[in-house]
């Protein structure tokens, strides 16, 4: 395991963007477990950002961190220069897409995608307006109506993309999103999420298993160590955007792709730790 | 054509088994001339409920409404207690071990104490109805306001919902199967229990529920008569149930949850 960073050679535009996260020294302790011990991680806005690494090394640890969700044990977090628990309310709009849809069943599709500003205390008019929107930037607009449990898999995942969108967040966390979806409708909602991405340049964070998905993605991979978390590697990914399904195809891609699997293996490998899952 | 035939095949068999049953039974007791008293014929039984219909229905009626009233304060009351619970860690430690443990205790022996307490009415008999059923929905309900998925609780988090909105939003209508599942459990208690609380306290002579129908024909040993006032009961439980279940799987559906 290398310490610190590997940069790579590819160069992204666009890196004087203000910082919008800031973590330094960060350690999280679930009892006698160190989840993280010195995560140190800088993303500037309008980045969008993918986490690989091996199972359970601590990449939900770090949305939940990010977001607000969980205390740490050491370490200094800045969401827009504030705690970010603190940043959630008062400085930047944060939604947060979980592995699995986490949509109310006795809500209907619209109902749920609108929860985020039922919450924020919006107007019925405008939030009805807004959900329909959201739905329809996703494709869903014809299943306002319906209920979570006559949606697919890839519908849900859909709505529950929808409803991060909602709100017009700043900061977007995702928690392998697409994990559960087959291989065709995860290509086709990576492709769908990054014209989203394009069309409104929030700042995204995004959690994979998938290398090729994040490379499709991001404009920088970074890539965890196992338990406790640390960034071994980090890729700036130049492809040129707008990107489309055809790109996968491109030796570029394919390099990167490759480079990418190459530093998580080079991670993972000597002390394979005792309680760790295979990926 | 096919939903008859589809019928038959779902009524046929236990039809078949109800009256072969009746068959043997009606066999045994001419064959091993048992005494009437100690087990009459299916015609007894069917003679005397035809004869005491009225009698019949009027007590499963009174009957029905005691367990409905006791249902009903149970469900309230144990929605309020398990409210109070999910709301108060304090007061989950200090009581509610003693919610479980309560349920152990045999509605038979409290149901002379009911009666002493609040005497030899209806009153008492709603109330060891609603104390039998009550801790169903206790303890369901208390686990369901508690059991919130914890990803579910993040997201309300993440969108910076209060305290209050998390209640209203997220815990109270995830705790509606709980409640659901409760109160069908609670349903069947609480006839079970109006009836024990009959046997004990009756209303007098002139007006008995099947509780006290029963007391009464076992003890003047009129036992197709007794006979005919446990049928009674039994369609009553079944209509408890029956009812039970269609609301319990209509507020499912409306609720969209698959139904366990
Ligand atoms: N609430 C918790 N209590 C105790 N331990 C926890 C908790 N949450 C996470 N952990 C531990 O912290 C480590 C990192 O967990 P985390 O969920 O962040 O992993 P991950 O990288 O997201 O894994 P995966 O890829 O499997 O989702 C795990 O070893 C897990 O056991
Ligand atoms: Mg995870």
């Amino acid at each position: 395991m290398q310490p610190g960073t590997a940069a790579c050679a590819d160069r992204a535009e666009g890196t004087d963007a203000p910082l919008l996260v800031e973590a330094s020294g960060i350690q999280v302790q679930f009892g006698p477990l160190w989840a993280m011990r010195d995560l140190n991680l800088q993303i500037r806005r309008g980045e969008f950002v993918s986490l690989v690494g091996p199972s359970g090394c601590g990449k939900s640890t770090v949305l939940r961190l990010l977001a607000g969700l969980l205390p740490r044990t050491a370490g200094e977090i800045r969401v827009a220069g504030a705690e970010p628990s603190v940043a959630r309310r008062h400085q930047v709009r944060v939604s947060f897409v979980f592995q699995d849809a986490t949509l109310l069943p006795w809500r209907s599709v619209a109902a749920n995608v609108s929860l985020p500003l039922e919450l924020a205390g919006v107007s019925r008019e405008e939030r009805a307006c807004r959900a329909l929107e959201a739905l329809t930037r996703v494709g869903l607009a014809d299943f306002a109506r319906y209920y979570p449990q006559q949606l697919s898999g890839g519908m849900r995942m859909r709505a529950a993309l929808a409803r991060a969108l909602c709100n017009s967040p700043e900061l977007l966390l995702l928690d392998e999103p697409f994990a559960a979806l087959d291989d065709l409708t995860r290509r086709q909602l990576n492709e769908e999420l990054l014209a989203l991405w394009l069309r409104d340049r929030w700042t995204g964070v995004f959690v994979t298993h998938n290398i090729a998905e994040a490379v499709f993605l991001s404009t920088r991979v970074l890539v965890l160590t196992p338990r406790p978390a640390r960034v071994a590697a980090e890729f700036h990914i130049g492809l040129p955007l707008p990107r489309s399904d055809e790109l996968r195809g491109e030796p570029e891609f394919a390099r990167l792709v490759g480079a990418v699997s190459r530093a998580l293996r080079a991670c993972v490998q000597p002390p394979y730790g005792s309680d760790q899952r295979p990926t | 054509m096919k939903t008859v035939a589809r019928y038959a095949a779902a009524v046929g068999p236990p039809i078949t088994f109800l009256v072969l049953t009746l068959i043997l039974w009606d066999a045994a007791v001419v064959l091993t001339g048992v005494e009437r008293y100690l087990m009459p014929r299916p015609a007894d039984v069917w003679q005397a409920a035809r004869e005491h219909a009225l009698t019949l229905l009027r007590a499963a009626v009174l009957t029905g409404s005691a367990a409905l009233c006791g249902l009903c304060a149970s469900i309230l009351l144990g929605t309020i207690v398990a409210f109070a619970f999910s709301q108060s860690r304090w007061l989950r430690r200090s009581m509610y071990p003693y919610a479980i443990f309560l349920q152990t205790v045999p509605i038979v022996g409290i149901a002379p104490l009911v009666i002493s307490w609040f005497g030899t009415g209806f009153a008492s008999i709603v109330v060891i109805a609603a104390v039998i059923s009550l801790f169903p929905v206790v303890t369901n309900v208390t686990t369901g306001l508690l059991a919130v998925d914890r990803t579910l609780a993040e997201l309300f988090a993440v969108y910076n919902a209060t305290r209050r909105q998390t209640l209203l939003k997220l815990r109270l209508p995830a705790a509606v199967p709980y409640l659901v599942a409760g109160a069908k459990t609670s349903c069947g208690l609480s006839v079970i229990g109006a009836i024990v609380g009959e046997m004990f306290a009756g209303y007098g002579a002139a007006m008995p529920g099947l509780g006290a129908l029963i007391a009464q024909t076992h003890g003047r040993l009129e036992t197709a008569y007794l006979f005919a006032a446990i049928l009674a009961s039994t369609l009553l439980g079944v209509l408890f149930f029956s009812v039970a279940s269609l609301a319990a799987g209509t507020i499912l559906a409306r609720w969209h949850v698959e139904t366990r």
